[in-house]
């Protein structure tokens, strides 16, 4: 019972944490462009400089 | 932070969106965006792959012309965006991916709290973890079920009841009860259910609604603005640039080759050809001078015009045409969705069971409280789960394939209504035909003059002369550079080489100036006559085959001349209606609705705009004027014909799978309720039998992934 009441505050922490992170992720537009997301791994920015 | 953005200080920056449509690879973002960066004037430019447009920061001195012509140094082609309505769009998608976040993050927690319970937690444990659970699941039941509660409501107040209401009653119900035995310390609470089945129901309205977003994005890149103003000659001799919104009738505007006027006027003075396939179909241009009426959206051609404006904004003769058209879709806001169909139906029956189950076990002596959560457990496991998902998922599958064939479904009950059309109607120039002049043969001009005419067409903005340029490039032509190049008003290019003048430009008279035709000289030579055609759509004929082996009779309503659509007629087989005004279109549709038909209308122009908003379904090719696109419910990329027959196939496809599911739900029901009425569902029982109708109509959806291939 004592270890409950530890770990049933700290799930429900880490879970709220989570969803906090989620979202700031959806406000702060980084979900706004998938695809464009993906693509810009490739680009090589030595060569613009 | 690819972008290498310059941020000048201290200055006010506004900010604008174009639609890129060409862009396609990580190459093009980086191009784009550090191709801009360092135009003066440009803050910082940051590509939305996704949407296929550039948002760009400006300081504003800098017009909207001059950062188009900066992205078309740079090779790409772009059209300026106005932002209206997207907003608003995107904003409720969000609040749902919130709800669902929400609903998703409380159903794992109290699956962990009941998963606990099932393997045998009592006593004290029990009522504590069933009282956390409750904790969790009103806050989110509150939070997560607002979309439900909502739209239930709604649906009650108009007194047509959706698939919201028996879903807002079960999990309110479910919820309430089983805080109620919690509170007793009774052995079972459902939190867990209600909480789940919110969360599953949720993904279905988030699919639904990301598919409209997606489909409404991909229409706005395509969208070109008509003029957004003019500039007009002011009191004190000066000019001013004025926004459309903002003309007033007797204002006198200065329209240049190439602009679309941005009211309705008379031409004061100037010659020119205009360009009226917006209103009218008709793709050859058309010679105006002074006295003569122009409407806005139309596109001067070739020399300036002052046009004294007589009508501006919402008095224009395309703002009348909308009107037509708004009036036009209200037929069609009465279409019932599959669904909310089902749900007629669903609902009473649903509630009598439940109703029929707690008289039954009251009768049987069984205590109001038994009776209670016996009539709780049908709620939840006859809550329509599968239905709720299994319309959305696979109407996103179907639109996710067809949108890889490239066709654009606006939303879900686009492809409901698709599937039933048994009629097909075309517009013709620009739906049956590509809508834009292609040279009949090149043979004319002698291969070493061909790199000359390349670079007077090079040079104009007429739509001939672009058509020229685009046949002579596919050939492999190179231009040659030419002197003193100038476009005179009415006429064409005139330029010179190595002394001798050359010049592409309007044909004589009597060398037939009434064709579409334009004519080469070099030197005072005879003129080399090149003759233009509206092409048809490549696969226009197998695509109209296909059509009538599906059952859709086709014909063509055109609002051209007899004369110009017979060979487009012929070629196809089609019998066609001709000369028609907008509203006569809307007559013939009207005609055809009564008689029982589904009509499918395609069609592009300004003039189909009421069409398309009245016709059963509607599609419009990509190249439809913004009119025509937001008005159908569907619109196809390229430049063939096929996608619309492709389109009918994969909504028949995807309503064979929804009904399928429907079967599956109805089955699944079938077995569950009699348990729920036995009293033999437990929590356990109703999350297993949730999750697995679920997976299964899922499942079955996903099987539409490659329908449009």
């Amino acid at each position: 019972m004592t270890g409950l009441t530890l770990l049933i505050p700290l799930a429900l922490g880490l879970g709220l944490c989570a969803l906090a992170a989620f979202f700031w992720a959806l406000r702060s537009g980084q979900f706004d462009d998938m695809d464009g997301a993906a693509l810009r791994i490739l680009i090589d920015e030595e060569d613009e400089a | 932070m690819n972008a290498p953005a310059q941020i000048a200080p201290a200055a006010i920056v506004e900010h604008i969106s174009f639609a890129v449509p060409g862009m396609h690879c990580a190459g093009c973002i980086s191009k784009l965006e550090a191709g801009l960066a360092p135009v003066p004037g440009i803050v910082g430019a940051r590509v939305n792959f996704t949407a296929r447009q550039i948002a760009v920061a400006h300081l504003p001195e800098l017009t909207i012309a001059d950062i188009r012509a900066a992205i078309a140094a740079i090779g790409f082609d772009s059209e300026p965006i106005r932002d209206a309505g997207a907003l608003t769009d995107t904003r409720e998608s969000r609040a749902l991916i919130r709800a669902t976040a929400v609903a998703g993050f409380a159903a794992m927690n109290i699956m962990l709290l009941s998963v606990s319970v099932w393997s045998g937690a009592d006593g004290a444990t029990k009522d504590l973890f069933h009282l956390l659970s409750g904790m969790i699941a009103i806050p989110t039941v509150a939070y997560s079920g607002r979309p439900f509660f909502r739209s239930a409501w709604s649906a009650v107040r108009r007194a047509r009841p959706n698939m919201d209401v028996p879903i807002s009653i079960g999990v309110i119900l479910v919820t309430a009860l089983s805080l109620f035995e919690t509170l007793i310390g009774g052995p079972h609470a459902y939190f867990d259910g209600a909480v789940m089945l919110l969360f599953f129901l949720l993904v279905g309205r988030v699919l639904d609604s990301v598919m409209r977003d997606r489909a409404r994005s991909g229409v706005a890149a395509l969208l070109k603005q008509t003029a957004p103003g003019a500039l007009v000659v002011m009191a004190d001799g000066g000019t001013a640039w004025i926004a459309a919104e903002c003309l007033e009738p007797g204002q006198l505007m200065i329209v240049p080759a190439g602009e679309r006027f941005a009211a309705d006027g008379v031409i004061e003075s100037g010659a020119s050809s205009i360009d009226l396939s917006l209103l009218t179909g008709e793709s050859a241009p058309e010679r105006v001078s002074a006295g003569r009426i122009v409407h806005a959206g139309t596109l001067n051609l070739e020399g300036p015009l002052n046009v004294r404006v007589t009508a501006a904004g919402p008095d224009t003769a395309i703002a009348d045409i909308a009107r037509l058209m708004e009036q036009a879709a209200q037929g069609r806001s009465l279409y019932v969705r599959i669904a909310d169909r089902a749900a007629r139906w669903y609902a009473p029956a649903v509630h009598t069971l439940a109703l029929l189950g707690f008289a039954g076990w009251m009768l049987a002596g069984a205590g109001w409280h038994q009776s209670l959560l016996i009539s709780a457990a049908v709620l939840i496991i006859t809550c329509p789960c599968a239905l709720g998902l299994a319309v959305p998922a696979a109407q996103i599958v179907a639109a996710g394939a067809l949108m890889r064939r490239g066709v654009l479904i606006k939303d879900g009950s686009a492809l409901e209504r698709l599937a039933e059309a048994d009629r097909a109607l075309f517009d013709k120039t620009g739906t049956l035909t590509l809508g834009r002049p292609e040279p009949v043969d090149l043979g004319p001009i002698a291969p070493a003059r061909r790199p000359i005419v390349l670079a007077l067409a090079q040079a104009s903005k007429h739509p001939l002369s672009q058509a020229l340029r685009a046949a002579l490039e596919a050939d492999g032509v190179r231009p040659v550079s030419l002197d003193d190049l100038f476009e005179e008003p009415a006429f064409g290019m005139r330029g010179s080489l190595d002394g001798h003048v050359v010049s592409l430009g309007r044909p004589m008279r009597d060398q037939g100036g009434d064709l579409m035709a334009v004519a080469f000289t070099l030197n005072g030579d005879a003129p080399v006559l090149i003759q233009f055609r509206d092409a048809l759509r490549p696969d226009a004929a197998p695509t109209v085959h296909r059509l009538e082996g599906l059952g859709l009779i086709c014909s063509i309503v055109s609002g051209d001349r007899a004369v110009a659509v017979a060979p487009v007629a012929q070629a196809l087989g089609l019998t066609a209606q001709t000369a028609m005004h907008p509203q006569a279109k809307l007559d013939a549709i009207a005609r055809l609705a009564a008689g029982g038909r589904k009509v499918l209308m395609v069609g592009d122009g300004l003039n189909d705009g009421p069409a398309l908003a009245a016709a059963h379904v509607s599609m419009a090719p990509a190249s439809a004027s913004d009119v025509g696109q937001t008005a159908a419910d569907a619109v196809f990329l390229g430049d063939s014909l096929a996608p619309v027959a492709t389109a009918i196939l994969v909504a028949r496809r995807t309503m064979r799978i929804v009904r399928q599911n429907f079967v599956i739900a109805i089955a699944y029901n079938v077995l569950a309720v009699p348990l729920a009425l036995v009293g033999v569902v437990t929590p356990l029982v109703a999350a297993l039998a949730m999750s697995g109708s679920s997976i299964i109509v899922v499942a079955n959806a996903l099987r539409l992934r490659g329908a449009a291939r």
